[in-house]
């Protein structure tokens, strides 16, 4: 009798832990009823003394970031700069708030799908990493606040705000509204390895010219360095947006035409598609100097990144991503990156060729924080968001990751590299079409390059099809031919 | 004939108003969890929905569009249609499930029938092993296994000087069908050596004495006899293998869509770009009523020869 009863005792024990783990409260993330939202969002009167000292206040933030793997750059700020700041100054103001960094996703792809799926069901931590590529369409669908619409009129009383210009405020911004801040911006290029330019006889500052001048230097590296991959460009379904953001879109821009005209809001299609499909087809069909693995298995990019870590790639197609982050940060990282990868602009297909008639071409985008809509704190929140974006906390963050902040009174120290790539080329610079249907168009960009690089579809073919798609996405009025 | 005393209390008991009310909560489940998502799947598979981008807020009934689409002469059978993607998985099933699984797991268990020792327990506890693992942990280490240059395989493969063939990116499916039937067959291995272990011992020693052959006493006498066990286990494996999400964690349906089944297929399309709810929903539907079909032909084929699973 006693041991079953103990054995009863044991089961219930068990089942009311196992309710408790599963309990929203459990795991980090909270269930906010709407009335709670809204009653929070009231100031709190200025007299409030009498009153007993109030709850801690917990605050979370999902970094998308790992710590000592992709992202630690920005663990690192958040938790060594911004936590004992931010919880620094609350305490001046009398209120006890615990910042929490969720570490977590860091696939950008699933990141995106994991913010929408929490928001849509009123959960996920308080402040967001958030691409601002995909603020069009969460606002679209309803899922983003303005930020001053959250956390009252201190957002557009904020001193940052005068430091950041329009443009890199519109990074996370749709039809004028601001939902988030950006941490940065950046550009695009050519990275190459010094070593392997010099085994070959290519000149230390190489700057190519065309396209005719980047395959003339992959073919050198080809029949010198039979053991290296000549040249990335990257591709295929499986590395999601960067295949357009990295890959694709420089090439677009380098045969003079964007994929959407800002003038008329609509998106183009044509000739221009069919020639930059053609760079993939001669890299990776026609002259063997890319390696179609990297574009077409899962992970490829990753892959790609450590073979250029390795040596094992002579010309690679990235964002400064590369350089600022990839390259300091685990396993991939390049303590002496100075001596080894140099920094060359992407061409148009011949100069003068480009968007606008440039020579040389690149787009930039950013990724940030937005604060989510079902924020218990948006008060609190906005507090964070403004200690994160202050001049002291960026300062902060530029001795961990140096690179083109969003704030003008915060400079690129110590790198010479990136300030004179932030000086060449965001003069040149363009961004992506601020459209909610923007992000499955890009997906169909991405199937375009895909069918390209591995051989099923002819570039013609290819963009033949992109169009037949981008009619099904944005509606045959929003398309228009291109050159 | 009576089986105890009180049994025509307990049949007034169980007559239709006291019945029905123990069957309610049973019921009341299967309707919360099964049917209603159903319903609900079906529902939006008639819409435009999307969880992002303009069709998320103002969403429309599309009829059957969405149904027409995947079913589109024109498209449906060529990369990254939805019968290209059912024909890669009709593959993945026959391959992986009935040869891999179902087949490789009775050849197990007949093999190792009536044996005691160290090898009957060391592949026992290797296949339940595998069988054990969660689905990630098996992935990653597959990820590892398969590697071009530093995988097992190719390892063992080039010291047979039998080349080093890159898995994941020239043999996805080939990987894939390797890989599902090394997860799975210690569940038929298992299930069919319970069923052999019923067998009476005497049967099979009377065919010895016979002078029946190994062969012989397989085909002739434990086949027949085990027909219902292999009709439960077919049905469970190719359910859970029609069904099953993990090659989505070696190949992620790649490369260029060739081992697209369509349980990652249905994910890229809900998942993918704006999330498009309503071409996912009309997938899932498809899927499922394929799946209620199969279920439907097991049933039916038990029910005709009288088996009992």
């Amino acid at each position: 009798m006693l041991r079953r009863m103990f054995g009863l005792a044991l089961v219930s024990t068990a089942m009311v832990t196992l309710f408790a783990a599963c309990s929203p409260s459990a795991s980090g993330l909270r269930t906010i009823p709407v009335s709670q939202a809204e009653t929070a969002a009231s100031p709190v009167p200025a007299t409030a003394v009498a009153l007993p000292p109030a709850e801690p206040i917990k605050l979370a933030i999902n970094c998308g970031c790992v710590q000592g793997g992709d992202g630690d750059n920005a663990y690192r700020w958040l938790t060594e700069v911004v936590t004992p700041r931010f919880e620094g100054k609350m305490r001046e103001e009398g209120k006890t708030v615990h910042l929490e960094v969720i570490p977590g996703v860091v696939d950008a792809e699933a990141l995106k799908k994991q913010h929408a799926l929490d928001i849509k069901a009123r959960q996920g931590a308080d402040i967001l990493a958030f691409d601002g590529f995909w603020t069009p369409e969460f606002v679209a669908a309803g899922l983003l606040k303005p930020l001053d619409e959250l956390a009252g009129p201190a957002v557009n009383a904020w001193e940052g705000w005068a430091h950041i210009p329009p443009p890199l405020q519109a990074i996370m911004g749709y039809q004028g509204r601001r939902y988030g801040i950006a941490e940065g911006t950046d550009v695009r290029g050519l990275w190459y390895r010094k070593d392997i330019f010099k085994d070959v006889g290519l000149p230390d500052g190489w700057q190519p010219r065309s396209w005719d001048d980047i395959f003339a230097a992959a073919r050198l590296i080809q029949q010198k360095r039979p053991d290296v991959v000549p040249l990335q460009v990257i591709g295929g379904t499986v590395n999601g947006e960067a295949t357009t953001m990295q890959g694709w879109y420089p090439l677009l821009l380098g045969t003079g035409v964007n994929v959407y005209n800002f003038d008329t809001n609509k998106y183009t299609s044509g000739q221009a598609m069919i020639d930059a499909l053609n760079f993939y087809k001669r890299v990776y069909v026609d002259e063997k100097l890319g390696n179609p693995r990297w574009q077409l298995v899962k992970g490829g990019r990753d892959q790609s990144q450590t073979a250029f870590h390795d040596g094992k790639i002579a010309i690679y197609a990235e964002g400064d991503y590369l350089w600022r982050a990839v390259l300091t940060e685990g396993d991939t990282a390049l303590p002496n990156k100075e001596s080894l990868v140099g920094w060359a602009a992407m061409p148009a297909t011949a100069p003068g060729k480009g968007i606008r008639g440039q020579d040389y071409v690149t787009v930039s985008g950013g990724t940030g924080y937005v604060i989510n809509p079902n924020t218990a704190h948006p008060t609190e929140a906005w507090a964070l968001m403004s200690t994160m974006f202050s001049k002291e906390s960026l300062d902060g963050f530029q001795k961990i990751e140096p690179r083109i902040r969003v704030r003008d009174d915060v400079a690129v120290p110590n790198d010479p590299l990136m300030t004179a790539l932030a000086k060449q080329m965001l003069p040149l610079t363009t961004t992506r079409p601020a459209d909610p249907s923007y992000p499955a168009v890009s997906v169909a960009i991405q199937q375009a390059t895909e069918r390209v690089i591995d051989g099923e579809q002819t570039p013609a073919e290819a963009a033949a099809a992109f169009e037949k798609r981008l009619t099904e996405i944005v509606g045959a009025d929003r398309v228009e031919r291109s050159r | 004939m009576t089986l105890y005393p009180d049994e025509a209390r307990v049949r007034t008991w169980l007559r239709p108003p006291t019945s029905a009310a123990m069957l309610l909560p049973g019921l009341l489940l299967v309707l919360t969890f099964l049917v209603l998502p159903f319903i609900w799947t079906l529902v939006i598979s008639l819409t435009n929905q999307q969880m992002l981008g303009p069709h998320a807020a103002s969403w429309s009934w599309v009829g059957l569009d969405n149904y027409a689409r995947l079913f589109d002469p024109a498209t449906w059978l060529s990369r990254g249609g939805f019968g290209w993607s059912l024909w890669l998985t009709v593959q993945f099933v026959l391959c992986s499930a009935v040869l891999g699984q179902a087949a490789l797991g009775l050849a197990l268990a007949w093999t190792l029938y009536g044996q005691h020792g160290v090898v009957r327990e060391a592949v026992f506890s290797l296949a339940i092993v595998a069988w054990i693992l969660p689905d990630t942990v098996v992935a990653f280490a597959w990820l590892a296994i398969l590697h071009p240059d530093q995988g097992a395989i190719n390892v063992a493969l080039g010291a047979l000087g039998l080349g080093q063939p890159d898995w994941l990116y020239h043999h996805a499916m080939l990987a894939l069908v390797l890989f599902n039937a090394w997860r799975g067959a210690a569940f038929s291995m298992l299930l069919f050596s319970a069923a052999l272990a019923g067998i009476p011992p005497s049967y099979l020693e009377v065919a010895t004495v016979t002078g029946a052959s190994g062969w012989q006493k397989f085909r002739d006498l434990v086949l027949p006899l085990l027909q219902g066990a292999i009709i439960t286990d077919l049905m469970l494996v190719i359910l859970w293998t029609f069904n099953t999400f993990t090659p989505f964690l070696l190949t992620g349906g790649g490369p260029s869509q060739t081992t697209e089944v369509l349980s990652i297929y249905t994910y890229h399309t809900a998942f993918e770009g704006s999330l498009d709810f309503g071409r996912g929903a009309a997938i899932s539907t498809v899927v499922l009523l394929v799946n209620l079909l199969l279920g439907l032909v097991f049933l039916a084929y038990v029910r005709r020869h009288r088996l009992h699973p």
